[in-house]
């Protein structure tokens, strides 16, 4: 039995003078298996060419489809309309520019993230290419990877409290960047340099602790246990100096 | 008309355009990177298995040197690819592996001591070496003599994506998101840049480059299914094509992956059958080894897929809503194994398909997944036709692939020819200038400019663009798809000029302002169809059966005849057809033309066989 899905859609082209923000109803009927990827591409392509949105991979893999579906950020690629019910409200991430109806810039965002916490392996030693690479344990290797599957979709900023209302938060998705450096002994700061750039109000003392992102995250990020873990990192360094011998952690 | 200049203009900032941003950024030029998405989104991200290279590393991998990889990669193409650059790829292969470990990615280790690994559905132990612990690790892949395949559990091209754009953001490198080249800027004798279309606001800018780079994927967007990411449509092969000068390589080279999922053709990586997976089939009955006695389901991409289309032929598919497919099984893998190596599938699995596949078998069929055709370069990734001009990764033909790449063998190719051409693309901004002609610069722009407010005013028609690319789909697949014949490849190619004439006609139904999605296809899908017209001429015109080129009517490998690449140039821009022209495959053979040791086939031979050797270093 199939339904006929009602899909209320945020409406806005800044790059046109006659277009006011406003919500517009579109109607269509539920195939098997129907994904908002493709009921928006059948809108499109039926309906009304006009209407932007963003996919790229339409795997879950990339990111580019995030927005607050029902009120709750996601990736419309991956989000079955039978998973929802037949009247679905599609709106743009917030906290990310508005290019025009559903599509955001979340690019400019993550590009001055990446700047901000120098987002890259700082190391002195010179790459060998004649030499064979340097080893690492498959745990380790396999904990890094862990962190390194956030796909920058932007759920969990648009889902943080903290990162709405202040624009130089830097968000869940930064400090999970941190906790993936600070775990990757390839890369040599001190916990005293992750200070500089996550120990403030900007970073993980910012956090109000809501736990939006974690519950958000399309690929189940531990995201609050790197917070708590950097901020006990952050905290023992503060104080690391003071403490008796064996107490010190090491650098 | 907005105006950026700079030393490097890469379009596209998947792995191939950044590797070669970063080589030219190191040597202190200015790079810009033009992207449809953001840089991490690149079609580079959804490569799940891994990257061939020969280190030797593994238990399984022992013994391995770039001479064996060398000769898989030859056999692979079917002896289509130019056994020069395949020699470049694999010797460098190693050290860019080791680069992306210093920049980086968390590439799965060497675990000493006895382990349990799958081959055929059947456990099997192999002890890891102590010596070895902490080395990259590798697993199979199809169509190799040994474990060979680097990998980050099933998200390489992510990671090592991830690590080469965070060099690149360290290294200055400029990515200019939400952009889309709809023409080159050229003289007929030099590329001096690109006329793009911001998909922010829709302005038409021209971006001024010393050389430019095409490092854009593939075009698997041609057809109706692929596993390809909704970006890779061809954009950029379209402006090089438009150039009049600059030809396409292999236009009918087209690759099926045996595993894309059913519905959706979302891709489930190779990397399943690497590590034990096995295909069945309605009768849940083990068929490859039948067909395939020595490779079964690790024969090359090309083999499997026909042998899965074969049996499915038989009628031993499993029938769905969706069309016939057959079953991809890891069960046996284990809970701990597919949790941790092959998680993506897993997710993929449970997302689109409700499928738990440690308990449940994951329904595939062959679908359209790799362009082994591309932007004909030479051995430096210099573009043919157009001074300054480069062209690397899947974008490119450099043409290592021939006409079948092995799996591993594409995300290797993006960072190993990155790495290879971005050297060469420095040695040619310290050798020149280039002169930018002011006159051909605005001539570009004011073209585009009018082709934008004739699909506005519908000065040549209201043709709608959806459903000429819908008709484009339909002929395309008809023609060249797995198996070919000139019967069907014929109607297609005639089809396909009645597509074409519409496609000129092409207007917009909406107003087209800001970064409206209807005039992004309306101003591609001319091109679209003329791409899908060098791929079915191209195929119709080699009658013979080649690695992923298969003519029901012209079984034979012909060596005598067909050992060459095809050529396609759209020489004027109202031509129906494309010009085809040949070159040989190989200008040395390093490995003489032979059996593949799979797919069987017969090999019509070379009048007089090649001298061989291998080249001076």
């Amino acid at each position: 039995m199939s339904r006929t899905l009602t899909l209320n859609i945020f409406r806005f082209n800044p790059q046109d003078p006659d277009s006011k923000p406003h919500t517009e109803a579109f109607t269509l009927d539920e195939t098997e298996s129907m994904t908002l990827f493709i009921a928006l591409n059948r809108i499109r392509a039926e309906q009304d060419p006009s209407l932007q949105f963003d996919f790229c991979c339409r795997a879950g893999i990339c990111g580019a489809c995030a927005m607050v579906i029902n009120g709750r950020p996601g990736l419309a690629c991956r989000t079955k309309t039978r998973d929802l019910p037949a009247e679905i409200t599609l709106l743009p991430l917030p906290a990310f520019k508005l290019v025009a109806d559903l599509s955001v810039d979340t690019g400019t965002w993550f590009r001055q993230m990446y700047q901000k916490v120098e987002s890259w392996i700082h190391t002195d030693k010179v790459f060998d290419p004649h030499a064979q690479e340097e080893r690492m344990d498959n745990h380790l290797a396999e904990e890094i990877y862990e962190l390194d599957r956030c796909i920058e979709c932007g759920c969990c900023v648009a889902a943080c409290g903290t990162a709405i209302m202040r624009e130089d938060f830097l968000g869940a998705v930064a400090l999970n960047r941190i906790a993936r450096f600070m775990l990757d002994p390839r890369d040599e700061r001190t916990v005293e340099e992750y200070f500089d750039v996550v120990g403030t109000d900007e970073g993980i003392f910012g956090c109000m602790g809501l736990l939006g992102c974690e519950d958000v995250c399309p690929k189940q990020i531990p995201l609050q246990e790197q917070l708590g873990k950097m901020r006990r990192k952050m905290a023992v360094a503060a104080i690391n100096d003071r403490l008796p011998k064996f107490l010190r952690s090491p650098k | 008309m907005q105006i950026f200049q700079t030393d490097l203009l890469c379009i596209g900032a998947g792995l191939a355009g950044e590797r070669v941003a970063i080589e030219a950024a190191g040597a202190g030029f200015s790079v810009v990177c033009l992207s449809l998405v953001p840089a991490r989104r690149s079609h580079s991200s959804a490569a799940q298995g891994g990257m061939q290279a020969a280190l030797g590393n593994s238990a399984m991998g022992e013994g391995d040197s770039p001479d064996v990889h060398f000769a898989d990669t030859v056999k692979g193409s079917d002896w289509g690819a130019d056994q020069e650059v395949a020699r470049i790829f694999v010797d460098n292969a190693p050290i860019a592996m080791r680069q992306m470990a210093y920049w980086g990615v968390p590439w799965n280790r060497v675990v000493p001591g006895e382990q349990t690994y799958y081959k055929g559905g059947k456990p099997f132990t192999a002890v890891e070496k102590k010596e070895n612990e902490g080395l990259i690790h590798s697993r199979s892949f199809g169509g190799t003599a040994k474990w060979r395949t680097c990998y980050t559990s099933d998200g390489t091209g992510h990671a090592v994506l991830f690590a080469l754009d965070n060099v690149a953001a360290q290294r200055g490198v400029e990515v200019h998101d939400k952009t889309e080249v709809i023409s080159l800027i050229h003289d007929g004798d030099t590329c001096m840049g690109a006329i793009v279309r911001c998909l922010k606001t829709g302005e038409l800018r021209a971006y001024l480059a010393r050389a430019t780079l095409i490092a854009s994927g593939g075009f698997g967007r041609l057809y109706r299914a692929s596993t390809n990411a909704v970006i890779n449509d061809g954009g950029a092969h379209i402006a090089a094509l438009d150039t009049g000068v600059v030809p396409l390589g292999n236009p009918e080279a087209i690759q099926f992956h045996p595993t894309g999922i059913v519905p959706t053709d979302i891709l489930v990586t190779e990397g399943c059958r690497g590590d034990g997976g096995t295909l069945l089939d309605v009768n849940q009955y083990r068929f490859m080894p039948d067909y395939e006695p020595e490779k079964a389901e690790l024969a090359s991409r090309d083999v499997v897929s026909r042998r899965m289309t074969e049996h499915m032929r038989k009628g031993l598919g499993v029938k769905s809503a969706y069309g016939d497919h057959l079953w991809l099984d890891i069960r046996h893998l284990g809970a701990h194994h597919i949790n941790t190596n092959l998680r993506e599938v897993k997710e993929i699995c449970e997302n689109f398909l409700g499928v738990d596949p440690i308990t449940q078998l994951i329904p595939v069929r062959p679908t359209q997944h790799y362009c082994m055709a591309g932007v004909r370069t030479n051995k430096d990734g210099a573009v043919y036709g157009l001074k300054g001009l480069f062209s690397a990764g899947e974008a490119a033909c450099w043409d290592m692939h021939g006409f079948n790449r092995l799996g591993g063998n594409s995300l290797s190719e993006t960072v190993v020819a990155g790495m290879y051409v971005g050297a060469k693309v420095v040695e040619f901004l310290k050798g020149a200038e280039t002169v930018i002609k002011t006159n051909i610069v605005a001539d570009a722009h004011a073209r585009q400019q009018q082709r934008i407010k004739d699909l506005i005013n519908g000065t040549h028609g209201r043709e709608n663009a959806f459903s000429v690319r819908e008709e484009m789909h339909d002929a395309l697949i008809k023609g060249a798809g797995i198996f070919r014949n000139g019967k069907d490849l014929t109607e297609a190619v005639e089809a396909l000029k009645g597509t074409l004439a519409r496609a000129r006609r092409v207007g917009l139904a909406s107003n087209g302002l800001g970064a409206n999605p209807e005039l992004a296809l309306a101003l591609k899908i001319e091109g679209m169809v003329k791409l899908a017209l060098c791929v079915t001429q191209g195929a119709l015109m080699r009658t013979e059966s080649r690695g992923a080129h298969t003519r029901e009517d012209y079984p034979d490998r012909n060596d005598r005849d067909w050992l060459n690449r095809t050529l396609a140039y759209w020489t004027n821009e109202k031509d129906e057809l494309p010009t085809l022209k040949y070159e040989a495959a190989t200008q040395t053979f390093e490995l003489p033309p032979g059996e593949r040791g799979y797919g069987g086939g017969k090999i019509i031979p070379m009048e007089t066989p090649p001298k061989t050797g291998k080249p001076k270093a």
